[in-house]
C-alpha cells in the first residue's frame, strides 16, 4: 500500500540479498574534485532515476548526489550536515542501498535508482517508518531524520524482523543529536511489525 | 495562575507533534532548503591567527573578480553587539582586531558558493600577530605586558576578566570548621560544543521600496527621529535564519545595521538542532544582512561544519575547588567553591554563566552556608556560550561527586544520603531562591527502584558499579536578558467559522515541541482535535515576541500565556452556548470537537456551530494571552535575581558502568533517568527530551573534548578536532540504554501544573557515571571526559599502588577508617 514503483523495485531485488549484508556502504569515492579553484565549472547533463521518475539534469561536473538532488532538482529533503560523510543526514538509497550522497559523486549514481526521502511516501500516505517515527516522537528537530529513514528503509528491505543490534548497527552511521536514539529504535520496531502485519 | 484541571481530555495523553509528519516525509523547509530568486551565496573569511592586529585589508581583487557581487568588511558594521547589554564586545567582523582562529574578516557575495570561497582567496589581509592566551589559568595572571584579550575597562584591570563574582551566604567558615568531615576536591570539566546536525544558516533579504506593500506616501513625524537618511529609512531587511532566539536577533541587526527596528523582519523556519549553539547573533545574519542592502539581491550564508565548531559558544571548560563539610550524620554543613571559567574570545552570555557557575547548586539539598567565588576569563579561543545546563552541568558534576566521597565517609548509602539533605517543598535556597513543587525525593525512590540500586551498589563484581547523583534546574528564568517591564511570552489566538483555531506564536522550535505545546493546550480549552489548530509562527512580523529557546523557558511560559488566550475565548463561546441553550455558561463544556451541556450532554452541537453562535454574540473571535514572571521574588542581594526563576525542575540518575581494567574504556550500560517536569503535557516528548539530555550528558562524559593546539602542536588556537568524525559524538553503537521515569509534582504556577525538562535531565549523567566508576574500580575521575587514556592512566597509577580495587561499602569504609 505504501510502496511506490521505485522502493518494490529495490526490496524485489534485495530479497536476495542475505541478512547482516552491509547497510551503509558509500559508493567509490572517484572523480570527486579536490581543488575548486583548478576546477572547471562546466555544467554537464545527468541522467538519474529518481523517486522512480526519470530526470535529466544539468549541474556542474562536480556535483555530488546530494548537490544535484538539493540544488538541481529541487530535491530538499536529504540534509546537508557536514558536506563530508561523517553524519550521514545526506543518506539515500541507490539501488536500495542506503548511500552517503555528499561524497558520492553525481557521475557514478548515473542510470541507477535513486530513493530520496520524499520518495518514501506516495500517494496513499506516509511511509510506516515515517508514520511510527511521528507517532513515537523519533523526529526531534527532524533534521537527521531523512537519514535515518533511508538507513532504516534499507534495513527493513534486507530483514523484516530486525532485533535492536541490527537496528542500531544500521543506523550506525547516521547521527541524531536530539534522541538518544531510543525512540528512533522504538519507531522501527513498531514499523517493521506494521510491515509484517501489512505482508 | 493556572489553575490545573483534574478532567484533562488532551493534555497529558501520548500525541503527535504537529510538524512531525511534515518532518519524516522531508517537507519541511530549513533554512538552507529556502531559495529566493536572483540569490547569491556568501562566505566568511575567517582569521588564521589566534590573536592579530589587522594592519590592512585589501578587497579590491575580491571586488574585480567575475561573478563577485558585493564585498563587506568589518569597517561596514563597526557597531558592537552582544547578547547580554552589558558586554558588548565584538563586532559582526573584526574591526581592528582578531582574537581566535576563525574570527570573521570579511564576508562576500557571488553567484555562487564556488565563486565565493575563490574570491576569498583574493581578500589580501595584513596582520601583526600578537601573543595568544590560550590557557585561562595563564590569562588570569597577565600583567599587561602584552595586549589583553580585550583591553580593561578601567586602567590597572586586567582585561583579561571578563566577570568576577563572588558570593557567600550563611558563615562559610564557621560552619566548615563545625563539620565532622570535609571533603575537598579539585575538578576539571572539559569544554564541549552542541553540534545540532543543522549547520547555521541564514539568507537576507533588502527591499528598498518596502516590501511588497504600497510604501507610504509621505513619512510621518515618527520616523523623524530615527535618524536614517533615504534608501535605509525606506527600506524593508527581512532575515530567515536557524536562531534559537529570533528577537534578541532582531534587535540586533536593527541596532547594528542603523535600521529601525520597524523595518527589519526575523523569519525562523524550523530549527534543524541548536542546544543552545544558536542562542544569540552570529557574524552570518550580520553578513548576509549586510551584502543584501549592498547588492539589492537575497544573499545565503551556511556554516560548513567546520565553522560550526569555530562559532562554538558551547559548554566552558571549567576549573573547579570544592571544599564540602558536613556533619556525622551526613547533613551538609558548608560547602565553599572557587571557579575558574575558560570564556574563549568573546563575552557572549558569560555574565550569566559566571552567576549559574555558583547560583544554581543550592537544590535539592540543603546547605547551610554556601560561597563562591567565580572568575570567567577570556582567552583566544572560540567564545564559550550556553549549552544545554548552562553554567550549572559542571559545578554540579563536581558538587554530586563530592557528595559520593562525603557519602562513604560517614557510611551512608548515597542515595540515602541525598535524602537526608533533601530541601523540601515550598522553601527558600540559601542564597534565596524561592523553591515551590520539588518532587526529588520520588525521583530518588524511582532510580532506586527501578536500577535495582539495592543489590547492585558496591555488590556487583569488580570492574562493574553503580553511580547516583541529583540536580536542579530554572524554568525559565525571572528577569530577563535586557532589562523591560513587559511579557516575557504571549500568545494571539483567533477562531474562525470553519471551526478552527489559530494560535499565533513567537516562540522558537528548535525540535522541542513548542509549537505543539500551543497546540494542544487550545486543544484541551477549546474541545477541538487537533488537526484544527493551525500554529503560525517564528515570524517577528505576526508573532507576539517571545524571548527565544533557553533557559527551559518555553513551556512554563508560553503555555500559561496559551492557557490565558483560549480560557478568554473559551469563556466567550460557553457564554454564547449557554445563551443558546438557556443554562449556565459555566455547565458548558467543549470536547472531543462538541459542545456538550454538563447536566445532559445529549444536549449539544459541533464546536463549529458553537463558534458561530460565540462570533455572532461578540464580533470576530481573538484573544490575548501573555505571561510576565513573578518580580518580587529573588535574593535580596547585587546578583540576587540571576537564578531566580518560577518554578524549578527535579532531577535523579542512576548509572551501572562496565569498566575495561586493560584499556580504561568504559562501557556506560544504562541511565535510569527520573524526572519531575511538574506535569508531563505531552509524554512522548517528556521522554524525548529527558532521554536527549541523558544522552548528551553521557557524551560529555565519557567522549567529547572541545579542544584547540597550542603552539607545541601544531599551529595554536587551531580547533583539534572540528569535523563530525574526529570530535566524537556518540552514535547509536556508543549510546548506552536511557530509561525514562516521569515524575509529576504538579507545579502550582505552571501550565497545567507543568515545568521544564529539556535541560535539567541533563546535569546527573556525568557525576552519575563518575560515581559509578568509582564503585566499579574504586578509582575517582574527576576531570572530564572519562576517556579510555585517562581512565587507563589511574588504572596503572592505582594498579601500582596496589589500591585497583573494589571499595568497600560505605559502612565498612568508616569502621577502617575508624581502625586505622
Amino acid at each position: 500500500m505504501w510502496e511506490n514503483q521505485a522502493s518494490r523495485k529495490v526490496r524485489r531485488r534485495n530479497r536476495a540479498l542475505p541478512r547482516g549484508v552491509p547497510v551503509r556502504t558509500a559508493l567509490p569515492v572517484v572523480g570527486r574534485a579536490a581543488n575548486l579553484k583548478t576546477m572547471p565549472l562546466a555544467t554537464e547533463i545527468v541522467s538519474l532515476t529518481v523517486n522512480g521518475d526519470r530526470r535529466e539534469v544539468g549541474v556542474p561536473g562536480h556535483y555530488t548526489l546530494l548537490e544535484t538532488l538539493r540544488y538541481g532538482l529541487g530535491l530538499t529533503g536529504s540534509k546537508q550536515g557536514c558536506d563530508k560523510g561523517d553524519c550521514g543526514a545526506c543518506t539515500v538509497l541507490v539501488d536500495g542501498e542506503a548511500t552517503l550522497s555528499c561524497i558520492t559523486p553525481v557521475r557514478e549514481a548515473e542510470g541507477r535508482e535513486i530513493v530520496t526521502v520524499e520518495g518514501l511516501a506516495n500517494a496513499h500516505g506516509p511511509h510506516p517508518l515515517q508514520d511510527e517515527f511521528d507517532l513515537h516522537g523519533a523526529a526531534q528537530c527532524g533534521f537527521c531524520t531523512p537519514g535515518i529513514l533511508c538507513s532504516a528503509a534499507s534495513l527493513l528491505a534486507h530483514t523484516n524482523a530486525p532485533t535492536r543490534d541490527e537496528i542500531r548497527e544500521a543506523l550506525s552511521g547516521n547521527l541524531c543529536r536530539c534522541t538518544g536514539y531510543t525512540k528512533i529504535y522504538e519507531a522501527v520496531e513498531a514499523a517493521a511489525a506494521r510491515m509484517r502485519d501489512d505482508g | 495562575m493556572a489553575k490545573y484541571k483534574s478532567d484533562l481530555n488532551f493534555i497529558g495523553k501520548r500525541q503527535r507533534k504537529i510538524e512531525g509528519l511534515e518532518k519524516s516525509t522531508g517537507r519541511t523547509l530549513y533554512a538552507d532548503d529556502i531559495r529566493l530568486p536572483e540569490m547569491l551565496h556568501g562566505k566568511i573569511l575567517r582569521s588564521p591567527h589566534p590573536h592579530a592586529r589587522i594592519v590592512s585589508v585589501d578587497t579590491s581583487a575580491a571586488v574585480a573578480m567575475a561573478g563577485v557581487h558585493g564585498v563587506v568588511t568589518g569597517k561596514d558594521m563597526p557597531t558592537t553587539y552582544g547578547i547580554i547589554p552589558w558586554t558588548p564586545d565584538e563586532y559582526p567582523l573584526a574591526v581592528d582586531r582578531v582574537r581566535y582562529v576563525g574570527d570573521g574578516v570579511a564576508a562576500v557575495a557571488a553567484v555562487d558558493e564556488d565563486t565565493a570561497i575563490r574570491a576569498l582567496d583574493l581578500i589580501r589581509v595584513e596582520y601583526e600577530e600578537l601573543p595568544a592566551f590560550l590557557d585561562p589559568l595563564a590569562a588570569l595572571e597577565a600583567d599587561g605586558s602584552t595586549p589583553y584579550v580585550h583591553d580593561a575597562r578601567k586602567e590597572g584591570r586586567n582585561g583579561n576578566v571578563t566577570k568576577h563574582v563572588h558570593l557567600e551566604f550563611g558563615d562559610v567558615d564557621e560552619l566548615m570548621e563545625a563539620s565532622d568531615v570535609v571533603v575537598e576536591g579539585e575538578y576539571f570539566f572539559e569544554g564541549t560544543t552542541h553540534t545540532p546536525i543543522e549547520p547555521h544558516c541564514a539568507i537576507g533579504l533588502w527591499q528598498p521600496d518596502g516590501g511588497s506593500r504600497p510604501p507610504a506616501p509621505s513619512r510621518g513625524p515618527g520616523d523623524a527621529g530615527s535618524g536614517l537618511g533615504g534608501r535605509q529609512a525606506s527600506g524593508k531587511l527581512t532575515v530567515w535564519s536557524a536562531t534559537q532566539v529570533p528577537h534578541y536577533l532582531h534587535r540586533e541587526l536593527a541596532r547594528v545595521l542603523g535600521v529601525d527596528p520597524a523595518r527589519v523582519r526575523v523569519i525562523q523556519p524550523l530549527v534543524g538542532g541548536a542546544f543552545g549553539g544558536k542562542s544569540e547573533p552570529f557574524d552570518l545574519e550580520f553578513c548576509v544582512a549586510k551584502l543584501a542592502m549592498k547588492t539589492g539581491r537575497p544573499v545565503k550564508i551556511l556554516y560548513t561544519r567546520e565553522e560550526v565548531f569555530y562559532a562554538h559558544r558551547g559548554r566552558h571548560p571549567f576549573h573547579m575547588k570544592y571544599r564540602t563539610g558536613c556533619d556525622a550524620g551526613g547533613r551538609l554543613k558548608s560547602v565553599d567553591a572557587q571557579i575558574v571559567l575558560d570564556g574563549g574570545a568573546y563575552a557572549s552570555f558569560g555574565l550569566v554563566t559566571t552567576y549559574y557557575s555558583g547560583q544554581l547548586l543550592c537544590a535539592p539539598y540543603a546547605m547551610p552556608a554556601y560561597r563562591f567565588d567565580s572568575t570567567r576569563v577570556y582567552t583566544n579561543k572560540p567564545a564559550c556560550g550556553p549549552k544545554r545546563g548552562h553554567g550549572s552541568v559542571q559545578p554540579r558534576f563536581a558538587f554530586e561527586v563530592q557528595m559520593d566521597k562525603l557519602s562513604e565517609r560517614v557510611g551512608l548509602d548515597p542515595i540515602d544520603m541525598r535524602r537526608r539533605n533533601f530541601i523540601g517543598e515550598n522553601t527558600r535556597t540559601v542564597n534565596e531562591l524561592r523553591i515551590t513543587s520539588n518532587g526529588f525525593l520520588a525521583c530518588l525512590d524511582a532510580v532506586e527502584r527501578a536500577s535495582g540500586w539495592r543489590n547492585k551498589f558496591r555488590k556487583l563484581p569488580f570492574g562493574t558499579g553503580v553511580g547516583v547523583a541529583g540536580s536542579t534546574y530554572i524554568s525559565g528564568t525571572n528577569y530577563p536578558i535586557y532589562p523591560n517591564r513587559m511579557p516575557q511570552a504571549a500568545i494571539q489566538m483567533q477562531l474562525d467559522r470553519s471551526g478552527r483555531v489559530a494560535v499565533f506564536s513567537g516562540a522558537s522550535e528548535i525540535g522541542q515541541g513548542c509549537d505543539s505545546m500551543v497546540a494542544y493546550v487550545a486543544a484541551e480549552e477549546l474541545g477541538v482535535p487537533l488537526e484544527h489548530v493551525r500554529v503560525y509562527r517564528g515570524d517577528t512580523d505576526f508573532t507576539p515576541v517571545d524571548l527565544g529557546a533557553y533557559s527551559s523557558r518555553v513551556t512554563f511560559m508560553l503555555g500559561n500565556a496559551a492557557i490565558q488566550a483560549a480560557r478568554k475565548l473559551r469563556g466567550m463561546v460557553q457564554e454564547a452556548v449557554a445563551e443558546e441553550w438557556e443554562v449556565k455558561a459555566g455547565e458548558v463544556l467543549l470536547a472531543g470537537g462538541r459542545a456538550l451541556w454538563a447536566s445532559d450532554t445529549e444536549r449539544q452541537m459541533s464546536t463549529r456551530e458553537a463558534f458561530n453562535l460565540a462570533e455572532a454574540k461578540f464580533g470576530t473571535l481573538g484573544a490575548r494571552g501573555w505571561y510576565d514572571t513573578p518580580k518580587d521574588v529573588h535574593g535580596e542581594y547585587r546578583g540576587g535575581t540571576i537564578g531566580a526563576s518560577p518554578a524549578y525542575s527535579f532531577t535523579a540518575h542512576v548509572a551501572e558502568v562496565a569498566v575495561d581494567v586493560e584499556t580504561g574504556f568504559v562501557d556506560v550500560k544504562k541511565l535510569w533517568v527520573a524526572h519531575d517536569c511538574g506535569r508531563a503535557l505531552n509524554p512522548v516528548l517528556v521522554e524525548g527530551q529527558m532521554e536527549g539530555s541523558a544522552y548528551m550528558g553521557f557524551a560529555e562524559a565519557i567522549m567529547e573534548q572541545h579542544v584547540f593546539k597550542d603552539a607545541d602542536h601544531g599551529r595554536a588556537g587551531l580547533h583539534d578536532a572540528p569535523s563530525l568524525l574526529d570530535y566524537r559524538i556518540p552514535t547509536s553503537m556508543d549510546t548506552p540504554e536511557l530509561e525514562s521515569l516521569i515524575i509529576e509534582s504538579i507545579d502550582p504556577e505552571g501550565p497545567y501544573g507543568a515545568k521544564e525538562a529539556g535541560e535539567g535531565p541533563l546535569h546527573p549523567s556525568i557525576p552519575a557515571i563518575a560515581n559509578a566508576i568509582y564503585d566499579a574500580i574504586g578509582i575517582r575521575m574527576d576531570r572530564l571526559p572519562f576517556s579510555p587514556p585517562a581512565v587507563w592512566r589511574q588504572i596503572e597509577e592505582a594498579r601500582a599502588a596496589g589500591k585497583l580495587c573494589k571499595p568497600l561499602v560505605p559502612g565498612a569504609a568508616v569502621v577502617a577508617a575508624r581502625r586505622g
